[in-house]
């Protein structure tokens, strides 16, 4: 499968601490990469390096072989990559339905076109119930529903989700992984954020896990929990010498 | 396709259609000049308070500066028809003009700061506007500008005695700035407007291009504020500094929208059918100039309306989901 998303030596500091050193790796057309690692790891920087919110010091991120690194969100957001976020950015003074369908003018310059566009999105990821609530009336699980919600009404080609399963119940965040895979099955391309190993590693093809800002290991599933590093990393020494 | 959001904006503009012909009619059966002036001030403010609430309202970028364009807009269309014989309504599109310039040129530095940052630059911008005509003697400094009658006609916006024609000029004006944001509302600009107030970072990430946002919502706000201050220079027959530039007129013009309800379609206009009347009874029985307690006034009636009613006065006539808005 060609690469949609490439991740070439990329470094970001801020002030004296490095929270991405040099780190690469492809994310495949219609793939769900993980991005895992303990805190502080460079997960949420890398994802501000790749959504446009800051420009990496050095290193290119290519999107279709196009370079959108350094950009700003404008570019990145018109070349088709799309954010949710750890915590939750609604637009409180707005309902759902105007939620996303500022997602959706970006693709669409009538407020018709916008509006259609939105209720589509917003049935798609099972809030049509909600669709004229305020959003600041919502559950946090509804939240993080209307986040992949407007980030999908920009009809991203890649979409980045920044821990949209934490915090969940058990129930919720088994809908959460549902909706993944059918944001999956719409032919968009995903980049995950978790904590939560044994909810991530079912639902992705590969991980990259990060530690300390540089890339630990990267493999499939079964590699990765294997892999004395990320053993090492997560659990302490005492456990990695199996 | 009929849905809340078409609907609702199709019911507001049936009030406003209603609304709009009732304040035709209302001056008719009043003879008394004193309240004919009330009315028009107050409408004046309406529109005033609805420009200011277009910038620091739907896009939340705080304006305390907004007497400048105001000033700057009664400036150059007085100037015009003084100097050049340029018939008022034109020469207010030309001081609208100017002042959505003021309103960009303020902006391009100043957006860039964040929240209260710019609240504070529009203080100090309007500051030195002040000062600035306070000692330009070409346009008349500290003594101003006297507007020379040439005739009553609607062409010199001039009227000798008749408030009526003045009534349905601010009447149009306030109805032309209800419907500008009735547009924005339902229009792209409108959403990307109030995403770039509640959050900027979020907005950002769906392609929403913020200091441009925040540039245009400046330029509409700062033009039709800048007509409002031409059609009073008409209106009064004569401007100075202190009542066209001061810090003062800046808080008037927000404060109808704060008091009504910030970024909404209402707010500004029964915020100023509250404030202005209010206004003009406390200076009358209180006194005005100097003793200061009708700002106070003012002053109690924020902190009351901040406490009991942050969304503003126009929250009381909503139903349903604003009342949760504190939570």
């Amino acid at each position: 499968m060609p690469a949609l998303l490439e991740v070439r030596c990329v470094s970001k500091s801020f002030g004296g601490v490095a929270a991405n050193v040099d780190i690469s790796f492809d994310v495949a057309e219609g793939e769900i990469l993980g991005l895992l690692g303990p805190n502080g790891a460079g997960k949420t920087s890398l994802f501000n390096s790749i959504s446009g919110e800051v420009s990496p010091d050095q290193g290119d991120i290519l999107l279709g072989g196009k370079q959108v690194s350094g950009k700003g969100p404008f570019a990145c957001a018109a070349a088709g990559i799309a954010r949710t976020f750890q915590v939750v950015r609604s637009f409180e003074s707005m309902s759902v339905l105007e939620n996303v369908m500022v997602g959706a003018f970006s693709r669409h310059a009538s407020s018709k076109a916008a509006m259609q566009a939105a209720y589509a999105t917003i049935e798609f990821c099972g809030l049509s119930a909600r669709a004229d609530s305020p959003a600041h009336l919502l559950s946090p699980a509804e939240k993080r529903r209307l986040e992949v919600a407007r980030a999908l009404a920009t009809e991203p080609r890649v979409l980045l989700l920044d821990e949209m399963l934490t915090g969940l119940t058990p129930t919720e965040a088994q809908g959460g992984v549902q909706l993944v895979r059918d944001v999956q099955a719409r032919g968009v391309t995903i980049i995950m954020v978790e904590h939560v190993m044994e909810v991530v590693l079912p639902l992705v093809s590969r991980a990259v896990v990060l530690n300390l800002g540089r890339v630990l290991t990267i493999g499939s599933p079964a590699e990765i929990v294997k892999h004395p590093d990320v053993i090492r990393a997560y659990l302490g020494d005492r456990y990695a010498a199996h | 396709m009929d849905n809340t959001i078409t609907r609702r904006r199709r019911h507001e503009l049936l009030i406003g259609a209603v609304l709009l012909a009732a304040l035709a009619v209302l001056p008719l059966p009043i003879h008394d000049v004193y309240t004919r002036n009330l009315i028009i001030i107050t409408l004046l403010f309406a529109g005033l308070s609805q420009a200011w609430n277009i910038l620091g309202g739907y896009c939340g970028q705080i304006s305390l500066g907004h007497s400048l364009y105001f000033g700057v807009g009664a400036y150059v269309s007085t100037l015009l028809f003084v100097g050049g014989h340029i018939p008022p309504p034109l020469g207010m599109i030309a001081g609208g003009l100017v002042a959505a310039s003021m309103a960009l040129l303020v902006g391009w530095p100043c957006f860039r700061l964040s929240g209260h940052y710019y609240a504070i630059a529009t203080v100090v911008v309007q500051e030195i506007g002040y000062l600035l005509f306070l000692n330009w003697d070409w346009v008349g400094g500290a003594s101003g500008v006297y507007v020379p009658f040439r005739g009553e006609s609607w062409m010199n916006l001039q009227f000798r005695t008749a408030k009526l024609p003045y009534h349905y000029v601010v009447l149009g004006f306030a109805a032309l700035t209800w419907l500008v944001a009735w547009w924005i509302e339902g229009s792209r600009w409108g959403f990307s407007w109030r995403a770039v107030k509640d959050d900027v970072v979020a907005a950002r990430s769906l392609g929403v291009r913020i200091f441009q946002s925040k540039m245009i919502a400046a330029a509409i706000s700062g033009f039709f504020t800048g007509i409002g201050g031409a059609i009073f220079a008409q209106y009064v027959g004569y401007i100075d500094p202190d009542s066209i530039l001061s810090g003062q007129l800046a808080i008037l013009i927000a404060l109808p929208a704060v008091l009504g309800g910030v970024g909404t379609l209402w707010g500004p206009f029964i915020g100023a059918a509250v404030l202005i009347p209010l206004r003009e009874l406390s200076s009358s029985y209180l006194g005005s100039s100097g003793s200061g307690l009708d700002l106070m006034l003012y002053g109690a009636l924020i902190m009351g309306v901040a406490l009991l009613r942050p969304q503003g006065l126009g929250s009381l006539f909503k139903r349903g989901d604003s009342h949760a808005r504190t939570a």
